[in-house]
């Protein structure tokens, strides 16, 4: 279990970390998730023990390893940038750490070959990384982190620079891969919807600080913070003002203030007959995008840019006026100070 | 503004070692481009979409074929003569110069007068909601400005007869990938630029693309509108690359009226049934059959009506169910909305009108008798 | 804790004593000569500021630095676009550019003394190859008697050593550029000099930031070359202030002057070289702000 403690990090006056404390389990995906510089990088630094923290404590299994140097961490890392050996065949790149170990001959082989077996890199062994496709060079530098059964794996938006597809199979696979070596997985993102597909637990990071921890989908469907349900939203989270008397506020029917968001697949074509739980807006179409199975409506609401994302095809000229409604129980409620609101005073939510 | 003709275009890169032939990074293509349209180059990396976009640009000149513009052949002309302007992958700024001498770059080069180069800037500047920007360093942007500078620096010139966007959101944050998405598809409907548009990314192709052109190998697999693509893939490729989960593509025989999966009758519509019929492909033992079932067009039913399946597991997407089945030896995977139940003894529904027929990966079509492409 | 990291300074320690020796100590035992006098025998007394007083206004110390100022001026006029041109025409791939990179790295290879002399020989009116042949096409050249020639020698001389270093560390620059740059400013419709005002030049700063530093502190510090050459002649015509210097502090044995005299020569470089580091990077003053990352 690797535990943080009141991390925080300053450089030049920036602060790159702000207070934050998370624990996390063995053999379980952890995800940090956040926008660039949100401090995903700077964390795994330094759990690392790259970077060291101004203040905080980082326990694992309960002992400190602040001040540890890297060198001797149970650690495994891989980055965004494909990083292997040149010179070294695929063999000799996923052997290096075995080889650092002082591994025995026989030891090394089969490790190896157990490892390129599960990333399907037992046909690429002799080759050099520079003949590899993308794909199979995050590979090699995926196996090689494996192989060394660290206790601590650190994957920095591994397959960022990958093929939409690859990227599909690769993060489909990935849990199962590191789970079963028992050891403490963080998983670094800016896609909510790597996020999801990976499951786990999920931290949500903005600006050096942790908005929320807690199982990912909980996360996506019960943020606490304005900030979580809008780093967990893709395409972006609708919001709108709550304020004095205006129709929002008697559509929940509550005198409170604040802000009300809508995800994008919440949003339907509006009904012929409207009922008392949903809400309809109308707006201008600024533009759609279709998908063949989807269509993106991007549409100006109370001044907001909303987009909604409808099952099938439709076609709407940019300009015209539409109709679109959403369930009082699809929708979040926030406060002024971006609090998540679960029953407005005298509400309906 | 232009429409883009390639005829009998292909291009192979020397052959590294002499024993062997050179392979094609392109197999040879006819293709028309009509002037105001937005194309996506669509496949994996590797697939030559990328070379293709070159060939265009004339950064690369192709082995073989002609490139037209509205007729005239520019095959052999420079970049520079083209009238083209490309966005990369990466965010090209001319670091020393401001956001507005960045614009204003490429009408210097051109030799225009002040007061024009002027007005056309601040036209862009608005376009492109930089006006607040215009006298900052270029190179103090954020990743997502600069790639708007990079595309700004092509709006701003009126000689442009067609814009190629090289993979352009890969550095871009995911919030703000849909901003830039929506801002470029705004532009389009607004100047009908002619716009081609690589990318690995489906999701970026089908929302940007009128047209998409799926590739793979250095062949051009399919050309169609995102409906198209995603109803009616010509190819097994197609149907699995689009689409997120991809199409389920099932071994299968066809008994002349149904297709068989693991001894599960499968109904064909009647459309599919003349075109296999025509094609005598009940008693054609060589050919490798598939079908292709889209995740999204399978219902999930409860007792004996439908196909039983075994359920191996379920991700929760959020937005969706992930349901991953086994279909005796085979898998494939089917969409559940949000918060329905599923059902101890699953079976699944197919819909004949989208259950596909594949032969040798190719789909089977009336007056399609044999496979045409690049293979 | 805190201990962990002490390790470090064991590590530097060594370095830090062979920097006090090589550097610091000496250079407090040549402050300590400037403020005193001698008369032989060890025996020595305070003057205070005497000697800088002096050297400051001594007419040989003026015409010294100007005469040093000149050629590092002319050196850098000369060798910094001479070094970036071969730079930019040399070829970026293929096996040339190991041909290429030998042939420039040559002449830095050689020591000195080794390149006064080979000039020294090689301008020669009476054997030298460039001295005999300028002789019989009729141009009358003699470095050891006209004062033009011999700086006209000395310079060639040094741009034949040293501009490999500039074209070295610019190629360095060019080669790091992305294609895509390129690729942009073509469909851009970017001349030749704009690639090079607008591309080339912004991302090749910072190395030829160091060029200029390096070339300026070592043409303004150069001895062993136009020593062995011209001997600093013909009359003073090519005593630099390395040249007087020792020629003061060696061969008529004033120590405190040529203390002083180091002190202030030490200072002018010093402050030269602050100046072209602030112009330089002031040019450059808002990229501390962009491209941080977290």
């Amino acid at each position: 279990m690797l535990t943080l403690e009141n991390i925080s990090r300053r450089v030049d006056s920036q602060d790159y970390l702000v207070d934050i404390s998370l624990e996390f389990q063995r053999g379980e995906l952890n995800i940090l998730l956040g926008p660039t510089l949100s401090g995903k990088t700077s964390l795994m630094r330094v759990m690392a023990g790259l970077d060291r923290p101004d203040s905080g404590r980082i326990l694992f299994d309960g002992e400190s390893v602040l001040g540890e140097p890297v060198q001797q961490r149970d650690l495994a890392m891989v980055y965004q940038q494909f990083i292997n050996y040149p010179s070294l065949t695929v063999y000799e790149n996923i052997a290096s750490p075995l080889r650092v170990a002082g591994l025995a001959e026989a030891a090394i082989k089969s490790r190896v070959a157990q490892a390129a077996d599960l990333l399907k890199l037992t046909a690429y062994l002799d080759r050099k990384p520079g003949n590899l496709s993308g794909g199979q060079q995050q590979r090699v530098a995926l196996a090689r982190a494996l192989v060394k059964r660290a206790s601590l794996v650190l994957l920095d938006e591994p397959l960022a620079n990958l093929d939409y597809k690859l990227r599909e199979e690769l993060r489909a696979e990935l849990p199962t891969l590191f789970a079963e070596l028992g050891a403490v997985l963080v998983y670094a993102t800016t896609e909510p919807s790597e996020a999801l597909v990976l499951g786990g637990k999920t931290a949500c990071l903005s600006e050096g600080r942790v908005e929320q921890f807690g199982p990912t989908l909980t996360l996506y469907r019960d943020p606490n913070t304005l900030m979580t349900a809008k780093l967990f939203s893709d395409p972006p989270l609708n919001t709108a003002a709550v304020k004095g008397m205006n129709e929002l506020q008697r559509f929940i029917g509550s005198s409170d203030t604040g802000t009300l968001a809508v995800r994008a697949h919440h949003l339907r074509l509006a009904s012929e007959i409207p009922t008392a739980s949903t809400f309809e807006i109308r707006g201008r179409v600024d533009v759609i995008e279709i998908t063949g199975s989807e269509t993106f409506v991007h549409l100006q609401f109370m001044g907001q840019p909303w987009v909604a994302q409808l099952d099938g095809m439709h076609t709407f000229r940019p300009g015209a006026e539409i109709a679109l409604e959403f369930e009082l129980d699809d929708c979040l409620l926030f406060d002024d100070n971006g609090v998540r609101v679960r029953k407005p005073s005298g509400g309906r939510i | 503004m232009a429409g883009i003709h390639l005829r009998g275009l292909a291009h192979r890169y020397p052959a590294s070692d002499s024993a062997t032939e050179a392979i094609y990074a392109l197999n040879p293509l006819d293709q028309h481009w009509e002037d105001g349209g937005a194309y996506a180059l669509l496949g994996p990396s590797g697939c030559g979409k990328t070379t293709l976009l070159n060939i265009i640009s004339g950064l690369l000149h192709p082995s073989e074929g002609r490139v037209f513009f509205d007729g005239e052949d520019v095959t052999e002309l420079s970049t520079e003569r083209r009238n083209i302007a490309q966005v990369f992958q990466f965010p090209v700024v001319y670091d020393t110069l401001s956001v507005a001498e960045n614009l204003a770059f490429p009408l210097r080069n051109r030799g225009l007068d002040a007061t024009t180069i002027q007005s056309r800037v601040l036209d862009t500047l608005k376009m492109l909601g930089l006006e607040s920007r215009a006298a900052e360093r270029a190179r103090s942007l954020s990743a997502d400005d600069k790639q708007k500078i990079s595309l700004g620096r092509g709006l701003v010139r009126t000689d442009v007869r067609a814009i190629l966007f090289d993979e352009p959101l890969t550095v871009i944050d995911p919030h703000l990938k849909w901003q830039l998405r929506t801002e470029l598809k705004k532009i389009h409907e607004q100047f009908a630029h002619t716009m081609i548009y690589v990318t690995h990314d489906q999701t970026e192709a089908l929302t940007f693309a009128d047209k998409v052109v799926v590739m793979n190998e250095g062949s051009i697999l399919q050309v169609g509108t995102p409906k198209e693509l995603f109803d009616r893939p010509l190819h097994t490729f197609v149907g699995t690359f689009i689409g997120s989960p991809g199409m389920n593509v099932l071994r299968c025989a066809f008994d002349g009226e149904c297709a068989v999966v693991e001894g599960n009758r499968l109904m064909l519509n009647a459309e599919m049934l003349a075109a296999a019929g025509a094609r005598n492909l009940a008693s054609d033992k060589d050919v490798l059959l598939e079908v292709g079932v889209r995740p999204e067009s399978l219902t999930v039913c409860a007792g004996s009506a439908g196909v039983a399946v075994e359920l191996l597991r379920v991700e929760d997407l959020g937005r969706h169910l992930l349901l991953h089945l086994k279909l005796g030896e085979q898998t494939l995977r089917v969409i559940h909305p949000e918060g329905a139940t599923i059902p101890e003894q699953i079976a699944l529904e197919f819909n004949p009108d989208s259950t596909l027929l594949y032969a040798d990966s190719r789909l089977v079509q009336a007056g399609n008798t044999h496979c045409h492409g690049g293979d | 804790m805190k201990m962990q990291h002490n390790k470090a300074w064991f590590m530097v320690l060594p370095m830090l004593l062979v920097v006090a020796v090589s550097a610091i100590i000496p250079l407090m035992t040549v402050v300590n000569y400037s403020v005193q006098d001698s008369f032989g025998n060890n025996e020595f007394f305070w003057v205070g500021t005497e000697w800088f007083q002096e050297i400051l206004a001594s007419e040989r110390f003026h015409n010294a630095l100007q005469r040093t100022l000149l050629f590092s001026g002319l050196i850098l006029v000369i060798e910094i676009p001479l070094g970036i041109s071969i730079a930019l025409a040399m070829p970026r791939r293929g096996i040339a550019v190991s041909f290429c990179l030998v042939l420039m790295a040559l002449p830095l290879l050689i020591p000195w003394n080794v390149v006064g002399t080979i000039w020294q020989v090689f301008g020669r009116v009476d054997i030298g190859l460039l001295g005999r042949g300028l002789s019989s096409l009729g141009i009358d050249y003699n470095y050891t008697q006209d004062v033009f020639d011999a700086w006209v020698t000395l310079i060639v001389m040094d741009v034949w050593h040293w501009t490999s270093l500039v074209v070295l560390l610019c190629y360095s620059g060019l080669v790091s550029i992305p294609e895509v740059y390129y690729q942009a400013a073509r469909i851009d419709g970017a001349s030749r000099w704009s690639v090079f005002r607008f591309i080339q030049l912004p991302k090749i700063k910072r190395v030829l930031l160091i060029a200029v530093l390096l070339r300026f502190m070592d043409s303004f510090m150069i001895y062993t070359e136009p020593f062995v050459v011209t001997g600093g002649g013909p009359g003073n015509a090519t005593t630099f202030l390395s040249i007087d210097l020792v020629q003061m502090a060696v061969g008529q044995f004033d120590l405190g002057p040529a203390a002083a005299m180091s002190l202030i020569y030490f200072l002018v470089i010093l402050l030269l070289s602050w100046v072209f580091y602030t112009v330089m990077t002031s040019l450059d003053n808002d990229s501390n702000s962009a491209g941080r990352g977290r």
